[in-house]
C-alpha cells in the first residue's frame, strides 16, 4: 500500500495525480464532482434519447416503429435513468464542487466514500440497461414498480431491483457525506445561517435522501421476496395489499421529488442576487421555507394515489396537507421576485435560465395545484395533464437550474469563460422548444389521452406532433450546450477571479479561477 | 500520491490519499448483484458469480478497513476526521432505521387495514362481499386464501414468553456487557475489557443461534414459513434483517475485540469502539421493537 510512504513524508501542496489512476482512485472533491458531473451529462443524453425515441411512437396515431412491450421499456427506463442518473448525480456533482468552496473548507468530510459512492453508479446502470438485452427485455412496468405489474417481467426485474439497491446505497453516502461535511467542516465564523443557501438546500435534502432512500430499498426487497420466495406483501390471496406498496413506495416517492427540486432552489438562490446585485431578499424566511417543504413532504405521500379508494379521511389529508406546501413554495417565489425588485438586473446565460425556471416552475407548481384536489384528481389521474406537471417542474425546473448552476459556476472551475452567445443560443431554443414540447401535454391530458400508451386515438393527433416536434427541437437544442461546455473548457477566454463583475457574494469568489486542487488549505476569516 | 494536511486555527484540516478500494468496492458489488440477479433467474453462471462477489466483498471489507485502521493507528486522522466518522456513523444508522421502518410500516398497514379491509371493513363491504366472502379479519393470518404449507392453511405462531423472552434477555444484557466495557476502556482498565466486549459478541452470537433453532422449528413443525401469507412475510423480514444486523454487529464487535487485544484504543480515541457500540444499541432497540409488535401484541 502506498498510504506508509505518503504518511512518512508530508508532501503537502497540490500535485495532482496522473493518468487514469487520478479518476478511479480520486478522492478529491473536484476530480470526483467533475465525474458526476460528466455522468449526469452522459445520463441525461441518453435519457434524453430515450424520450425522443419515445415521441417518435407518438409523433402519428397507431403503432409506427416500436411493440408496445418495447415502448413501455423506454418509458420506464427513460424516467429511471433521467432521475437517478441525471438529475441526482448532477446536484451531487455541483455538491461536491460548491459545498467545500462554499463553506471554506479543503474537502468533503469523507472523500473515499465521495469516490465510492460516485463509482456505484456506472456499474448500477450497467446493470439496469443491461437489462434490454436480456430475455423479455427491459423493464417494462413503469419508474414506480407497482406489483403485480413489475413482477410479471422477465430477468429485468431482479437486475431493476438491484440497480435501485446499488442507486440507493449511492445516494445514502453520498448525501451522509454532504451534511457531515457542512456540519462539521465550515470555516471559523460560518455560522449556520451565514451558510449560503445552495448548501442549507443541500444540507435539507441530503437529510430526505437518507431517511427515504431505505425505505425504497425495502420496498424493492419486498418485491424480490414476493417473486421469488413466495411471500405475500402485496398479495391479497396472503393478506397482503397491492396498494401498501404504493403507500410505502410514495412515502419515498415524495419526498424524493423534493430531492430533484431543493438543490435547484439552492442554485436559483444563488444566481438571481447575483444578477439583482442586491442580496437575497428573506434569507432566513427561505430557509425556513425550504425546511417547511421538507417536513411537509413526508406527509403529502397519498396525493399520487387518490383513485385507488382510500378512505375519505384520508383524501381529505393527503388533499389540505398537499395544498399547504404551495404556502413555503410560494414564500420561495415572491422572495425571488422580490430579490429582483428594484434590482440592477443583467441577463447573462445563468441568469436566463434561473428566470426561465422561475416562470416554467411556477407553472409546474399551479398545475401540481390542480391535481392536489382530490375530486378534480379523479379526471387527471394518469392523462397526460400529470406527464405535462411533472415534466414542467422537472425539465425546465430542475434541469433548467442545473444549466444555471453549471452556467454560473464553469468559469470557476475551469477558469476559462464559455461562448456567452452559443449560451445564449442554448438558452432561447431550449426554453422556446420546451414549452412547445410540453405545454400542448396539458390539452392532451384534460382531453383524456392516457399516459404510458403507445397508440391513441385520432383526435389527439394534432398537439401531439406538435409536441414531438418540440421534443425533437429541445433535444437537439441540448447539442448546443455540450457544444457550449466544450467550447469553453479548452477555448473560452481566461475569467477572472469573481467571473460576474459585479453582486458575487460567497466564498468561492474569493478564490482564483480556476479553484485550486485542494481548496481552502487556510480556513477564511468570515465577517 | 497527494494529501494534504494543513494548519487551521480549529487543528489540521486532513484529506486522504487516494485509495484503490472505493473502485474495487464498486466492481465487487456489480459481480455480487449480477451474480445474485442471475442466480435468482436460474441462469447458468449465476451461483458461481455470486459466490465470486461474496468473495471480493469479504477482500473489499478486510482491505478497506484494514487501510484504515493501519492509518489510524499510524495517528493519521485528527479530531476534525474523529467527528467526521462519528457523524457520518451516526446518519449512518438513521439510514437502517429508515430500512426497518418500511418493513414496521407494512406489519402495521396490514394488520390495521389490509386486512379488515379484505373483511369488508369500512367502506370495502362489496370487496369482501365478491372477492373474499366468509373471510373474517384476525391475527395472525395467513390471508383469505390460507397460504402456507400446510394443505389446511394451519399454522401455530412462536410464543413470545419462550425462546425470544430469552433472546431480549440475552440482547438487553449485551446492552449492559458492552456498557461495562466501554467504562472499562475509558478508565484504561484493559482486563475488563477483553472479558465484557467477549462476553458482548458471545451473547449476539448465542442470540443468533437461538433464532436459528427457532426458525428450523417454525420451518419443520409450525408451519410457518415465508410462504405463509402475511404473518409469515412480516415475520420472517422484519425478524430476519434483524437477525441479519445482529450478526453483522456481532462480527463488528469480534473485530474490535480483536483489536483490544493487539492493543489498539486509548482512553479518549476510540471511535471503532464507540461506533460498533452505538450500532449494537441500535439492533437491541429494534429487537425491543420486534418482541413488542411482531412475538407479543
Amino acid at each position: 500500500m502506498a498510504h506508509a510512504d505518503s504518511l512518512a513524508h508530508d508532501d503537502h501542496h497540490d500535485h495532482k495525480p496522473h493518468g487514469i489512476g487520478r479518476w478511479l482512485f480520486a478522492t478529491n472533491h473536484k476530480d470526483i464532482g467533475t465525474m458526476y458531473l460528466v455522468f449526469a451529462l452522459a445520463m441525461f443524453l441518453l435519457g434524453g434519447f430515450m424520450a425522443m425515441l419515445i415521441r417518435l411512437e407518438l409523433f402519428k396515431p397507431g403503432l409506427q416503429f416500436f411493440d408496445p412491450g418495447f415502448y413501455n421499456s423506454l418509458v420506464t427506463s427513460h424516467a429511471l435513468v433521467m432521475i437517478f442518473g441525471g438529475v441526482m448525480p448532477a446536484f451531487v456533482g455541483l455538491a461536491n464542487w460548491m459545498v467545500p468552496l462554499q463553506i471554506g473548507a479543503p474537502d468533503m468530510a469523507l472523500p473515499r466514500m465521495n469516490n465510492y459512492s460516485f463509482w456505484i453508479l456506472p456499474f448500477a446502470f450497467t446493470l439496469l440497461l443491461s437489462s434490454f438485452f436480456t430475455a423479455g427485455g427491459g423493464p417494462a412496468g413503469g419508474w414506480t414498480l407497482y406489483p403485480p405489474l413489475s413482477l410479471q417481467a422477465g430477468t429485468s426485474f431482479p437486475l431493476t431491483i438491484f440497480a435501485i439497491h446499488l442507486m440507493g446505497a449511492s445516494s445514502i453516502m453520498g448525501a451522509i457525506n454532504v451534511i457531515v461535511t457542512i456540519l462539521n467542516m465550515r470555516a471559523p465564523g460560518m455560522t449556520l445561517l451565514r451558510l449560503p443557501l445552495f448548501c442549507w438546500t443541500w444540507l435539507i435534502t441530503a437529510y430526505l435522501l437518507i431517511a427515504v432512500m431505505p425505505v425504497l430499498a425495502g420496498a424493492v426487497t419486498m418485491l424480490l421476496t414476493d417473486h421469488y420466495f413466495g411471500t405475500s406483501f402485496f398479495n391479497p390471496a396472503g393478506g397482503g395489499d397491492p396498494v401498501m406498496f404504493q403507500h410505502i413506495f410514495w412515502f419515498f416517492g415524495h419526498p424524493e421529488v423534493y430531492i430533484l427540486i431543493l438543490p435547484a432552489f439552492g442554485i436559483v438562490s444563488e444566481i438571481i442576487p447575483t444578477f439583482s446585485r442586491k442580496p437575497l431578499f428573506g434569507y432566513d424566511a427561505m430557509v425556513y421555507a425550504t425546511a417547511s417543504i421538507a417536513f411537509l413532504s413526508f406527509i403529502v405521500w397519498a396525493h399520487h394515489m387518490f383513485t385507488v379508494g382510500m378512505p375519505l379521511a384520508g383524501q381529505m389529508f393527503f388533499m389540505m396537507s398537499t395544498m399547504l406546501i404551495a404556502v413555503p413554495t410560494g414564500v420561495k417565489v415572491f422572495n425571488w421576485t422580490t430579490t429582483m425588485w428594484r434590482g440592477s438586473l443583467s441577463f447573462e446565460p445563468p441568469m436566463l435560465f434561473a428566470l426561465a425556471f422561475l416562470f416554467l416552475f411556477s407553472i409546474g407548481g399551479f398545475s401540481g395545484l390542480m391535481l392536489a384536489i382530490a375530486p378534480a384528481d379523479y379526471q387527471y389521474q394518469d392523462t397526460y395533464f400529470v406527464v405535462a406537471h411533472f415534466h414542467y417542474v422537472l425539465v425546465p425546473g430542475a434541469v433548467f437550474a442545473i444549466m444555471a448552476g453549471v452556467y454560473y459556476w464553469l468559469p470557476k472551475w475551469t477558469g476559462r469563460m464559455y461562448s456567452m452567445a452559443l449560451a445564449k443560443w442554448h438558452f432561447w431554443l431550449s426554453t422556446i422548444s420546451v414549452n412547445v414540447l410540453f405545454f400542448p401535454q396539458h390539452f392532451l391530458g384534460l382531453a383524456g389521452m392516457p399516459r404510458r400508451i403507445p397508440d391513441y386515438s385520432v383526435q389527439f393527433t394534432d398537439w401531439n406532433m406538435v409536441s414531438s416536434i418540440g421534443g425533437f427541437a429541445f433535444g437537439v437544442s441540448q447539442l448546443l450546450f455540450v457544444a457550449a461546455i466544450i467550447h469553453g473548457v479548452w477555448y473560452g477566454k481566461p475569467a477572472t477571479a469573481k467571473v460576474w463583475d459585479a453582486g458575487v457574494h460567497g466564498l468561492e469568489w474569493t478564490l482564483p479561477s480556476p479553484a485550486p486542487y485542494h481548496s481552502f488549505e487556510e480556513a477564511p476569516e468570515i465577517h | 500520491m497527494a494529501q494534504a494536511e494543513t494548519t487551521t486555527s480549529e487543528g489540521k484540516y486532513y484529506v486522504p490519499h487516494a485509495s484503490p478500494w472505493p473502485i474495487f468496492g464498486s466492481v465487487s458489488l456489480f459481480v455480487l448483484m449480477a451474480g445474485a440477479a442471475l442466480t435468482l433467474e436460474d441462469s447458468g453462471a449465476g451461483p458461481s458469480l455470486l459466490t465470486l462477489g461474496l468473495v471480493l466483498v469479504f477482500a473489499l471489507f478486510f482491505g478497506w478497513f484494514r487501510t484504515v485502521i493501519n492509518e489510524s493507528e499510524a495517528g493519521a486522522y485528527n479530531l476534525n476526521v474523529d467527528r467526521s466518522f462519528r457523524m457520518g456513523m451516526s446518519w449512518f444508522i438513521f439510514s437502517e432505521v429508515m430500512f426497518f421502518a418500511a418493513f414496521f410500516g407494512s406489519l402495521f398497514y396490514a394488520r390495521q387495514l389490509a386486512l379488515p379491509w379484505l373483511s369488508g371493513a369500512g367502506s370495502k363491504h362489496l370487496t369482501s362481499e365478491l372477492l373474499w366472502n366468509h373471510f373474517e379479519a384476525h391475527w395472525p393470518s395467513n390471508g383469505p386464501g390460507l397460504l402456507g404449507p400446510r394443505a389446511d392453511g394451519s399454522f401455530k405462531t412462536i410464543p413470545a414468553m419462550g425462546v425470544p423472552a430469552l433472546n431480549t434477555l440475552l440482547l438487553l444484557s449485551s446492552g449492559v456487557t458492552v456498557t461495562i466495557a466501554h467504562h472499562a476502556l475509558r478508565a484504561n482498565n484493559r482486563r475488563v475489557l477483553k472479558v465484557f466486549l467477549a462476553l458482548t459478541f458471545l451473547l449476539g452470537f448465542l442470540f443468533v443461534f437461538l433464532q436459528a433453532r427457532e426458525y428450523h422449528e417454525a420451518y419443520t413443525e409450525l408451519g410457518l414459513q415465508l410462504g405463509t401469507g402475511i404473518y409469515g412475510s412480516t415475520f420472517f423480514l422484519l425478524t430476519g434483517f434483524h437477525g441479519l444486523h445482529v450478526t453483522i454487529g456481532a462480527i463488528m464487535l469480534l473485530v474490535i475485540w480483536l483489536r483490544v487485544m493487539k492493543g489498539h484504543f486509548t482512553p479518549d480515541r476510540h471511535f471503532a469502539f464507540e461506533g460498533v457500540a452505538w450500532y449494537w444499541h441500535f439492533v437491541d432497540v429494534v429487537w425491543l421493537g420486534l418482541y413488542i409488535f411482531v412475538y407479543w401484541l
